[in-house]
């Protein structure tokens, strides 16, 4: 089963997976979060090493327009994926192993099926 | 580096260890480089268990804490405690979330649940073994509550936060305060009514200097976060002058100028039993003044020509508040039966659990019997003796029931065997036959049930696998169960009125879950953290749930979880500060070569220049910065870190889970 790493968000994206928990909404069980303070803070070179280590995806839980920060956080998070994308071309590595969607806090349904319907491109039958 | 870890794995009961093998995380993390000991509890946020943290941190003098349970939402703080109270910095203490983001994701897969806590654990302490001590900064926050809805739910709570003190805007969508409550006549066990109750709650709101009551008013927008919340209300006119109705002869003018409004529509007070106008009096209720329904008004003109002081044409206001925390209180819609559940909407002589409590307040309804005799009850022009009282319509829908309201609704029980007594106390010759699935009249009201029976009320009762049908032929309605009392004869009543005991559903809210972003739960009511542990909190910081826009209560309930939503927003904010994280973005001097784009990503202007041995760099105002971290990428020498999330904690972490 293909390992995804989430970069979710304290605030916003988080509470959407601990509720698709609450909610027994399975997901895949080689998903796995790290937590930040607000996806426009996620550095490429932790994503790129994600990717070194062995993460076959990673996906990136945005704040979206709920972004307690700053409302320029899509834009911000938009231009870190793509940034990654052109290192992650550099390299040889598939632009679509790393994908991001805007999580709000009770989105978990949301959450489920992008990990889900993730991890099934990421195993080669989407 | 940390060298010296404690770390403990709880079973939450059986709810992490029913899934995910305990022990063997245990095992796989024991000896880990800078794991000092390694132990596995029943419930970690037991006072016991903390106790033996404390002692662990001290006795075998850990340097770093670990705790792998529920969601750090709900505990982080408790062990964040427990790490200072043993005299270690609450940020040398790191949570792993092995039951929301484990044990429950992953219910239908043990192994796999086990492996990801196995890697989760080994992430946190690999971050556990980096992390700084830190301080918390700490923010203003302003002293003042929004609290939406003013049912008894919301006033109880605005009077509790006003007599410490605290601001309060209690805001209500409708033009008159008293929510759901007001509807209702006689209250059990006071005997009161529901309207003497919110008048009452009403005219204390408004001799209390510290609440602002706006009716007619929703929630617009929110921004900004827990303590300073930028709040847009928006306030839909009265359409009353208030120093019109205040003029001699305003009574019979208004009156006059209802009766010529040629605007009828049901009337959703009596859940659409009567009609009113689209000028509505107050009957009774509170504020006392009448308000044009603007849904409804047609903008004639008729009744201003009348009423001097009534304003149609009025515009809609906006006002823009600043609170620190937000309660709130919305209340529930009754179950609405679909066309045809037990009749209803089809057969005329079926009515709600909450309609037939109407039907017994509203004079309209009786046809006095004379002679000193007690009135009897009329409905559809049929003198109403036989009721037969069919229960959990729209709750515990499971068996043959179908629908998605699987929960109890608690309440209506207990309502619906008060009410029929009402209707005995009341009206002549009323029997009740009550079709039930199990009584639940718990805690006191199940004196209610005693008096019920003594009284002569008939009980029959069916499970999942049977409901009771209703036939409607030549003018007799029919109610026929299988009763499993009588060893599941089936019992046949004909019935002058039936009553369907209807519970309670999410009231509509207009988006408003969306726009304060709070969860709710698969029954569609707005979600607390934990039931027992935050049982008012919600996921988003400082706003709280008070009464029934939570799950179904009764008054009691509903007043006791106002209360404790009061008293928690008052802890929170009244201190005038609130201790934040310490998350900040840090600046390494000597990578830094000042190319201004932190500045530019910046919200907060957080980021100034500054002379370093001879070169310009970036310098952080930590009085500004709020720990976003959105200087991090757009830094092209790696310069800037951001403390408890810095470059070694990360990837620390991303190895431990790829492992």
């Amino acid at each position: 089963m293909p390992r995804i790493l989430v970069f979710s968000t304290e605030k916003i994206s988080d509470p959407a997976i601990d509720l698709a928990g609450l909610l027994k909404q399975h997901y895949p069980p080689t998903v796995y979060t790290i937590s930040v303070p607000c996806s426009s803070g996620i550095k490429p070179a932790w994503i790129i090493r994600a990717f070194e280590k062995g993460f076959d995806g990673v996906f990136i839980a945005a704040d979206g327009t709920d972004c307690p920060f700053s409302p320029t956080c899509t834009e911000k998070t938009a231009d870190i994926v793509a940034k990654t994308q052109v290192i992650m071309e550099e390299k040889g590595m598939d632009r679509a192993r790393l994908r991001m969607a805007a999580i709000c806090s009770v989105c978990s349904e949301a959450f489920v099926k992008h990990v889900s319907g993730f991890a099934k491109y990421l195993e080669g039958s989407d | 580096m940390k060298n010296r870890i404690g770390v403990y794995i709880c079973e939450c009961g059986s709810n992490i260890s029913d899934y995910v093998d305990v022990e063997k995380v245990r095992e796989a993390v024991k000896d880990l480089e800078g794991v000092a000991l390694a132990k596995i509890t029943m419930f970690a946020c037991a006072d016991s268990t903390q106790q033996e943290m404390i002692r662990d941190i001290r006795e075998e003098k850990l340097d770093g804490l670990v705790v792998a349970s529920c969601s750090p939402k709900l505990h982080l703080f408790t062990f964040r405690n427990v790490a200072e109270r043993a005299g270690i910095n609450k940020y040398n203490y790191v949570q792993a979330n092995i039951r929301e983001q484990g044990s429950w994701a992953h219910s239908d897969k043990p192994a796999e649940a086990t492996e990801k806590a196995i890697r989760s654990v080994k992430a946190a302490i690999a971050r556990t073994r980096l992390s700084e001590a830190m301080t918390s900064p700490v923010i203003s926050s302003e002293n003042a509550v929004l609290i939406i809805g003013a049912g008894i739910a919301g006033m109880r709570s605005a009077l509790d936060l006003a007599n410490t003190g605290t601001s309060v805007y209690l805001i209500d969508r409708d033009h008159f305060v008293g929510g759901r409550t007001s509807q209702w006549g006689e209250i059990f066990p006071t005997g009161e009514s529901g309207l003497e109750v919110t008048t009452d709650l009403y005219r204390q709101v408004m001799k209390n200097e510290n609440i602002v009551l706006r009716t007619g008013c929703g929630v617009v927008s929110k921004a900004g976060s827990v303590g300073n919340f930028d709040i847009r209300l928006k306030i839909t006119p009265r359409g009353i002058k208030k120093e019109a109705a205040a003029a001699d002869g305003f009574a019979e003018r208004l009156e006059k100028a209802v009766d010529a409004c040629p605007v009828f529509v049901s009337d959703d007070f009596d859940f659409g039993l009567t009609s009113r106008k689209a000028l509505q009096p107050s009957g009774g209720r509170m504020p006392e003044l009448p308000a044009v329904d603007r849904e409804n008004c047609t903008l004639c003109g008729e009744c201003a020509k009348i009423c001097p002081g009534i304003e149609i044409n009025s515009e809609e206001a906006y006002e823009d508040i600043k609170v620190g925390s937000v309660i709130v209180a919305t209340g529930f819609d009754p179950y609405e039966p679909s066309k045809g559940e037990f009749g209803y909407g089809e057969i005329k002589n079926v009515v709600t659990l909450q309609q037939f409590r109407r039907l017994i307040e509203t004079g309209g309804n009786r046809a006095g019997s004379g002679n000193g005799r007690r009135e009897t009850l009329v409905y559809g022009g049929n003198e109403i003796r036989t009721i037969a009282w069919i229960f959990c319509v729209g709750s515990r829908q499971t068996g043959v029931l179908k629908g998605d309201n699987k929960y109890c609704s608690r309440y209506c029980c207990s309502s619906a065997l008060h009410t029929a007594l009402l209707a005995r106390k009341n009206f002549a010759g009323i029997k009740n036959i009550h079709f039930t699935r199990g009584v639940r009249t718990y805690g006191k009201m199940e004196t209610i049930y005693e008096e019920s029976s003594a009284a002569g009320d008939i009980f029959l009762q069916s499970f999942d696998d049977t409901a009771p049908t209703l036939s409607f032929e030549g003018g007799v309605t029919t109610v026929k169960v299988f009763d499993v009392l009588t060893g599941d004869r089936e019992m046949e009543v004909g019935a002058d009125l039936v009553v369907l005991v209807t519970g309670m559903v999410p009231r509509s809210n207009e988006g408003l879950g969306e726009i304060m972003k709070i969860p709710t739960g698969r029954d569609g009511f707005f979600n607390e953290v934990h039931p027992k542990l935050k049982p008012v909190e919600t996921m988003m910081d400082g706003i709280f749930l008070a009464g029934t826009a939570q799950g179904p209560k009764n008054i009691t309930e509903t007043l006791n979880g106002s209360h404790s939503a009061a008293i928690k927003a008052h802890s929170l904010i009244s201190g005038g500060e609130i201790e934040l994280e310490p998350t900040m973005a840090k600046i390494d001097r000597n990578l830094c070569e000042w190319c201004g784009r932190c500045l530019e990503a910046c919200p907060f202007d957080a980021i100034d220049k500054e002379e370093y041995e001879g070169k310009k760099i970036a310098a952080v105002d930590t009085s500004a910065c709020k720990g976003c971290g959105m200087c991090l990428p757009v830094c092209q020498e790696n310069a800037i870190q951001l403390t408890g999330f810095s470059d070694g904690e990360i990837i620390s972490m991303i190895d431990a889970l790829a492992e």
